[in-house]
């Protein structure tokens, strides 16, 4: 396998790896993937309470180098996005950016994924808030 | 120390320079072909592939007869299995292997399943070795051949197969063994195996690619295979096809150097060996030997980093050939279905790496790549969401994944 100076890069110099606090309200965690599979991904995003706008990303990814370089990106792109910013990220640019092969396609796919669990977690956890408070 | 550093010598080994140095006249001066029966050069070829068929023969205790010569051990299997398969075929179509097989063993099985044929895969034990109970059990009056690895190239398990022999010659079935990965590595007696049909190849021990040998039992019993490339009836018409002279001579040193120098040699690489998986053991937990440890090739090692993918851990020791069992390195998605066969789960054969060690392996590589990899692996750890995820306390076998 050969790998792009881009993902070379992701992989040896990851960046945003780490775990934001899973219980705060404004933190929305997506953990997608199996091992059995070979590739897990853990990605959170916080939501600033202001301006609606992710203001920090981590990841934790269990994987081949791609998949590492996949959500190592996606969590740069996420800070300073809105959530429907957000979600209109795609499997395709992230491929794109990180030019992977074909059989590599399944770990920019995992990342989009890992993206709409985490903004969907963000947005249960408001809902019963919102219900709580109600 | 040099780097990269080779320690993958399961798939492939240098050629030895006393095996070049013997090979390189046979390109140039004496480049005639043995058939040529009628002149100087082609009587200097034919002399020098006998050399070399009674060193091969001499390395696993057969005679030069016995010996027929292949382009690779992939071409030994197939006209092993489906040479006896169709000189066989009257008496019986039923053929017993083995699950954790190279692919050129059970792709002819295929192939012969797509005929009249039908083949028993028998499973393995959680130590990578068959149980000869199985064995017997699975034998019918209409088995006529066993094939069953010497030595597995994933995992370096040595198959009981002085048992299977045994129980060959018991049952009047013959007895295949691919010995590619055992042969000149580990003492190799045909008759001590009772083996009618074994597989050999030349870049696994030290001498060429495209040079393999099959060797053919002539008594006791006689077997008889159908030849499955015809032409101008060379190797007494079992393997038709000029002879690859210089890959001959290589072979046949290769299996000389092997022959006199195996003791020696599988008791320093049984040392670096376990020197390798002490370190390997004392740096990190969570990590897991794929196979029996007594039942092994002496240079071989295939262990399990929990919690880390072994595409990402080869990336990681870049300056460190070895190989993964992981699906990503095979493109087809599939973990190593040799581990999988042992037991191992999907998750630990994505993060298996297997560690080949060779002649000119050294103990400083040995620890480099001993500390490499700890380094490496503590590393992905800190990145991996499931040793998070195990770190507090969580179950992982009871977390609901989203499988995709
Ligand atoms: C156990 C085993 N059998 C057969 C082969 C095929 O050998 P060759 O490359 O000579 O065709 C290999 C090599 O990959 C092997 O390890």
């Amino acid at each position: 396998m050969t790998y792009s100076p881009k993902v070379i890069d992701h992989f040896q110099n990851p960046r945003n790896v780490g775990s934001l606090p899973k219980d705060d309200p404004h933190v929305g965690t997506g953990l997608v993937g199996a091992p059995e599979c070979g590739d897990v991904m853990k990605l959170q995003i916080r939501v600033s309470p202001g301006t609606g706008v992710i203001d920090d990303a981590r990841f934790k990814t269990f994987g081949c180098g791609s998949a590492i370089a996949s959500s190592s990106l996606v969590t740069e792109w996420l800070k300073g996005r809105t959530l429907d910013q957000a979600l209109a990220i795609t499997n395709g640019d992230i491929a794109h950016e990180l030019q992977l092969p074909p059989v590599k396609m399944h770990c920019s796919v995992l990342a989009e994924d890992a993206i709409k669990a985490a903004i969907a977690d963000y947005q249960r956890k408001r809902e019963a808030n919102a219900a709580a408070t109600r | 120390m040099k780097l990269p550093i080779y320690m993958d010598h399961h798939a492939t080994t240098p050629v030895d320079p006393r095996v070049l140095d013997a090979m390189l006249p046979f390109f140039t001066q004496e480049f005639g072909n043995p058939a040529s029966r009628n002149h100087a050069f082609g009587w200097a070829a034919e002399k020098a592939v006998e050399q070399a068929r009674q060193q091969v023969a001499d390395l696993i205790g057969a005679t030069p007869k016995e010996i027929v010569f292949t382009s690779c051990a992939t071409e030994a299997n197939n006209l092993a299995l489906k040479g006896a398969a169709a000189m066989y075929g009257e008496k019986g179509n039923h053929i017993v292997t083995c699950v954790t097989e190279h692919k050129a063993v059970l792709d002819p099985c295929r192939q012969l399943e797509e005929q009249t044929f039908r083949v028993t895969y028998l499973p393995v034990q959680k130590d990578g070795r068959i149980d000869l109970r199985e064995l017997r059990a699975a034998l019918t009056d209409k088995t006529i051949l066993i094939s069953i690895m010497t030595a597995n190239n994933e995992i370096g398990v040595l198959q009981p197969v002085a048992e299977i022999g045994a129980v060959a010659k018991e049952k009047g079935v013959i007895f295949h063994t691919d010995a590619v990965q055992a042969a000149g590595k580990v003492p190799f007696d045909v008759n001590q195996v009772q083996a009618d049909l074994v597989s050999m190849s030349g870049h696994k021990i030290y001498g060429p690619k495209g040079i393999g040998a099959l060797f053919v039992r002539r008594r006791n019993p006689r077997v008889l295979l159908a030849e499955q490339i015809s032409g101008g009836g060379h190797e007494r018409g079992i393997r038709s096809g000029t002879l690859n002279v210089p890959g001959i001579v290589g072979l046949g040193k290769a299996a000389e150097l092997c022959r006199t120098e195996m003791a020696g040699e599988a008791a320093r690489l049984a040392r670096l060996r376990d020197r390798l998986n002490e370190k390997l053991h004392q740096s990190l937990d969570g990590i897991y030997v794929n196979g029996s440890l007594e039942h092994r090739l002496p240079h071989s090692l295939n262990v399990s980093f929990a919690y880390v993918e072994g595409e990402s851990l080869l990336m990681g020791i870049n300056d460190v050939a070895v190989s993964s069992g992981s699906a990503c390195t095979s493109a087809s998605l599939e973990p190593s279905y040799v581990l999988k066969a042992l037991g191992t789960g999907d998750d630990l054969a994505h993060s298996s790496i297997r560690f080949g060690l060779g002649r000119w392996t050294t103990e400083e590589e040995v620890d480099y790549v001993a500390d490499k990899v700890a380094a490496v692996v503590r590393r992905l750890r800190e990145m991996s969401p499931l040793y998070e995820l195990m770190k507090e306390g969580a179950d992982l076998s009871k977390q609901r994944w989203t499988a995709h």
